[in-house]
């Protein structure tokens, strides 16, 4: 088993207070990771750590050593933008930018300079979004707004626009909350089938998401790492009592 | 002149509370349909709202009911004066019974004034007492609806609700006047310049129509030639044009620095100051473009072997650009700031650069709302008058140089309308053409700039 992201001794601070107390996780490669916890518990927080969103928050300070491939990701031997490329990221609500549905698939492979040439950008697009499970849908509409499309195929649209630019590690940040029932399992089939190529790492409230698509999973709660393991032992038999109180619904 | 609503108000409170205080006595028993206050609330109203209305109609009639009132005791003295001397009469007779008095007042004038005096005093007495009578009517009234299943919330609210329709409909009726005013005046003019003529006219010479003033018949020809308005818009286009110019660029820049870049200190700071540029008074930026900056231009212009005129049209350009840089900064910050961060997030987390999200996805996002304010501060550059009025020329020049003098409508309106006018000649009707087509066009402008922010906002909400 290989570690696609490894951290140690992680601690992050809004300001005087602590968010995130000595976190050490690390990450497989190309499974599905999920890390779950009351609300406040500090994982959405660790998620962001992953690929430095958290730099855009001025109060926010991280310490302790994330790695990527043995870079480690708060010193200088990778630029935020590079360490972006490698970890893509898909939030809570869906963010389409208001252009078309191509130009939203084609942003980060522009950004980054894939290519010049019309077909292969053409190419690039059709890929990312038959990986996302929305090329069939929108394949005659590309030129309409990305943000014409329902709730479901807007996140579609988003988890494309992070394949494009080929990174080897996906955040997701609740990907589904703002979704209904059908939408939602429509997502967890794609997960499911996007961990072939990827490292996926998802923060998620519905427990049962987390038993559904996960095969790891951590436990936070307070700024703490309760517990982590296989998800079908931390869903069957927890070795922590704070983790079985949560799972079994007694607080949370 | 303003005691009568003093007491007025005196005796709604204690109306109020006369009332409100037997509702909460008739509440102990049993429920009302309303709270005590607004049986309160109704005797003011009932008491307030006829008495004012009274108490305008008695001031606005005082000087009618005067007039009549020395007619009657004056008698024959009067019945022989048309009604100009009548009227000279008056003011003088009122302004020596004020106590102004220029000593040359005739025995007539001085009995007249002390008439004016005694009559005064009868009269404020008169009008407190029809007051005094109409509010005890009225708290009478409103005494009858202190009843436990009298809903006088209800009352009270359609009192208040006809009160605010009333203002606004003031409000409505007074843009509604000035519109009308200007286009029976244009009509006006119109009868003697042909409306083709002013609007497709290429010259624009109105002292021409001082010829017609002693003129029995006006001479069309001659008008015709006179009032084109072309070359005033050529004018107002290339100031306004000049204008944007210096203040999109850096009302642009400024408001992406403060959205994206600054601090929040340096934020906090900067946006009041930016927009202190607005609150100069022009008459300000006025004399700094004519007297500083114009010179700066002729010298620069000189060394660089140009010649420019003194009363340049980039001179007014150029600081009514500086005076509208706030228009373009503010509001063009405000729709940045209103592109939501899950945008921005969106874009870091592929991977981009800050600059290239602002430009690739804030900008594009935010550009409706931006051209708004470039639209909006183009309608205040066209509007504009104290700038132009000091720093630009007189002269219509149908020029695309900036460096030679040009005129706006604005300046025209205002050369129009000072010194001597005359209302039965083109030359100062002009002004009433001029404004009603400065009207439209910043009518039309501003129409489009709100419906185009408008629309922008329907996209995040």
């Amino acid at each position: 088993m290989v570690n696609a992201i490894t951290t140690e001794n992680v601690n992050v601070f809004y300001g005087d207070k602590q968010a995130i107390n000595n976190i050490s996780l690390n990450f497989l490669k190309n499974k599905v990771t999920a890390l779950i916890g009351p609300s406040g518990c500090g994982k959405s927080t660790f998620l962001r750590c992953l690929n430095r969103m958290n730099d855009v928050i001025e109060i926010c300070r991280v310490e302790g050593k994330i790695s990527i491939n043995d870079q480690d990701i708060y010193k200088d031997q990778i630029e935020v933008e590079q360490l972006r490329e490698k970890v893509g990221m898909v939030f809570q609500k869906p963010n389409p930018f208001p252009k078309s549905i191509y130009d939203n698939v084609a942003y980060g492979p522009r950004i980054h300079g894939f290519t010049d040439k019309k077909n292969e950008m053409d190419e690039i697009v059709a890929t990312a979004l038959k990986k996302a499970g929305l090329f069939e849908e929108v394949k005659n509409r590309l030129d309409d707004l990305g943000t014409s499309l329902s709730g479901g195929q807007q996140q579609r649209l988003c988890i494309a626009r992070a394949i494009a630019v080929k990174p080897e590690v996906i955040l997701m940040d609740e990907p589904c909350s703002a979704l209904d029932p059908i939408a939602t399992s429509i997502i967890e089939e794609l997960i499911t089938e996007l961990k072939e190529s990827y490292t996926i790492i998802i923060v998620t409230h519905s427990m049962q998401q987390a038993a559904r698509v996960s095969d790891k999973t951590a436990f936070f709660h307070l700024g703490n790492l309760i517990e982590e393991g296989d998800t079908t032992k931390i869903f069957t038999k927890p070795d922590n009592q704070k983790t079985n109180d949560y799972i079994t619904g007694r607080f949370g | 002149m303003l005691y009568p609503v003093l007491f007025l108000l005196l005796l709604s409170v204690v109306g109020f509370y006369l009332n409100k205080n037997k509702s909460v006595y008739l509440s102990k028993n049993q429920k009302l349909a309303s709270l005590p206050a607004y049986y309160g609330y109704l005797a003011f109203l009932y008491i307030f709202v006829p008495a004012i209305i009274i108490w305008l109609g008695l001031l606005i009639g005082k000087s009618f009911i005067l007039q009549n009132y020395l007619i009657l005791t004056l008698g024959d003295s009067l019945s022989i004066m048309n009604s100009d001397e009548i009227n000279l009469f008056m003011s003088k007779v009122k302004n020596l019974s004020l106590g102004i008095s220029f000593g040359n007042e005739t025995d007539l004038e001085k009995f007249a004034a002390e008439k004016i005096i005694s009559f005064d005093k009868i009269f404020s007495l008169l009008t407190y007492l029809v007051l005094t009578l109409s509010s005890i009517l009225a708290f009478l009234i409103a005494r009858k609806k202190v009843i436990p299943n009298f809903k006088s919330q209800r009352t009270v609210e359609k009192i208040v609700n006809r009160f605010i329709q009333i203002c606004s409909l003031i409000a409505i009726l007074i843009t509604l006047g000035i519109f009308l005013s200007l286009v029976f005046e244009t009509l006006n003019f119109f009868s003697y310049v042909n409306p083709l003529h002013f609007l497709f006219g290429l010259n624009w010479s109105p002292n021409k129509a001082f010829v017609i003033d002693s003129a029995e018949t006006i001479d069309k020809d001659i008008l015709r030639d006179a009032f084109g308005i072309i070359p005033l818009l050529g004018g107002t286009l290339l100031i306004a044009f000049l204008a944007m110019i210096v203040a999109i660029p850096l009302g642009l820049m400024s408001a992406i620095y403060l959205a994206e870049y600054a601090p929040k200190k340096i934020r906090d700071f900067s946006k009041p100051v930016i927009e202190i540029l607005a609150g100069i008074p022009t008459v300000v930026y006025g004399f700094f473009a004519a007297l500083v900056v114009a010179p700066k231009i002729v010298m620069l212009g000189k060394s660089m072997g140009f010649e420019v005129s003194s009363e340049s049209a980039l001179a007014a350009g150029l600081v009514m650009g500086v005076m509208i840089i706030p228009f373009v900064s503010s509001l063009s910050d405000d729709v940045i700031n209103a592109v939501p961060q899950s945008l921005r997030d969106g874009s870091y987390a592929l991977g981009a650069t800050k600059s290239e999200t602002i430009i690739k996805v804030i900008l594009p996002s935010a550009l409706p709302g931006i051209i708004g304010s470039f639209l909006l501060a183009i309608s205040r550059a066209i509007g504009e008058t104290m700038i132009v009025v000091m720093a630009a020329s007189l002269q219509a020049n149908l020029t695309i140089n900036p460096l030679e003098p040009a005129t706006t409508i604005t300046t025209q309106i205002v050369t129009a309308l000072t010194g001597d006018t005359e209302f039965d000649n083109p030359k100062t009707l002009v002004a009433f053409a001029l404004g009603l087509t400065l009207f439209f066009i910043t009518l039309f402008l501003n129409y489009f700039a709100l419906k185009i922010v408008k629309k922008y906002r329907e996209i995040y909400d």
